[in-house]
């Protein structure tokens, strides 16, 4: 009796765009993935600004992990490997790990389960965004010669900058953004896509082969796997900040 | 049809073998890592710090083929 209502529950998608896809649901094209984001954006402000909103001397629970978060992105990453100017980049890092931070959480998140980072849109709009910062702090800093000193590494005989100067420059300046976009890209959609398979696989034995020893298999690896997501969510957000503060030093100390 | 099957065939192979090498270095990468940890644990921040930006940039490979097979998988 209840075998066919969950037949139907089960949907079994015809493609893998079938995951990714969202219809419009308000004007503009607004769709589930741009709602989550402005949630995402939302809860980055509220994350940041409400529990550290009234200084005080000893701050509340929630300021002890918002203190620790910012410290270790303002620490870890920005000063570790900017150095001593890395205070000018921070308005870029922190806010941007954090929004990735939620926006991939958002993968193993109850009721919501998609990760916002699986559409190439955002990840590309960030790549851009350090795309940009990168080139202008290399270029405000060094001029003209910044991309001079970018391609041409020191110490290459002559002859060898026929091939040195075209390979130098893609990797700089059309590989480093395209990577960083599609790293942060394909490692959501791999999880998503990893977790849908392993989910799907338990729903379709549970409905069609009700017996415990063959579901019990996919649901202990779709078990499994949301852990490995949750690593994988804060590695990638971790990277990424990671990468835009390796990109920027390499601006900023150009002739190594 | 034959064009469609090709293009199948493609992805599916586009994805495995680009997920050799990567494999390999991710494991040098790792191994590496923890040696020099254990060498040295007073360095362990600085030598993890770097183990994930060398993963990072040789996962982007295996990525890169994950991405050729959805290209692929699409043109099918």
């Amino acid at each position: 009796m209840t075998v066919p209502i969950l037949a139907q529950i089960v949907e079994v998608p015809s493609n893998v765009n079938h995951l990714f896809d969202w219809p419009a649901v308000l004007p503009f094209g607004i769709n589930r993935v741009v709602l989550l984001m402005f949630l995402a954006t939302l809860a980055t402000f509220l994350f940041l600004y409400i529990p550290v909103r009234t200084p005080r001397v000893v701050p509340s629970k929630m300021g002890v992990v918002v203190e620790t978060l910012v410290n270790f992105v303002r620490n870890g990453i920005a000063r570790d490997i900017i150095g001593p100017e890395s205070a000018k980049y921070e308005w870029l890092l922190i806010p941007m790990f954090f929004w990735l931070l939620f926006l991939n959480l958002f993968e193993i998140t109850p009721l919501i389960h998609f990760p916002v980072t699986s559409r190439m849109a955002i990840p590309a709009f960030l790549a851009g965004l350090v795309w940009v910062t990168f080139v202008f702090v290399g270029l405000k800093k060094h001029g003209l010669s910044y991309i001079k000193n970018s391609v041409i590494p020191p110490g290459v005989p002559k002859p060898l900058l026929v091939l040195v100067i075209p390979i130098d420059f893609l990797s700089t300046f059309v590989i480093r953004p395209i990577s960083l976009a599609v790293r942060l890209f394909a490692n959501m959609i791999a999880g998503h896509i990893m977790l849908a398979v392993f989910f799907l696989t338990t729903a379709s034995y549970f409905v069609f082969e009700p017996k415990i020893v063959a579901f019990a298999i996919p649901l202990a690896f779709a078990i499994v796997i949301t852990a490995f997501e949750i690593f994988v969510a804060v590695l990638q957000a971790y990277i990424f900040t990671l990468l835009t503060a390796v990109y920027i030093e390499s601006s900023i100390n150009v002739e190594h | 049809m034959q064009a469609d099957a090709a293009a199948l065939i493609g992805a599916g192979l586009a994805y495995g073998l680009a997920a050799i090498g990567p494999g390999v270095g991710i494991g040098i990468v790792v191994g590496n890592a923890v040696q020099a940890m254990v060498r040295q644990p007073e360095m362990a921040g600085q030598v993890r710090t770097t183990m994930f930006l060398g993963i990072a940039f040789t996962e982007a490979l295996a990525l890169f083929g994950l991405l050729l097979f959805f290209i692929l998988f699409g043109a099918a």
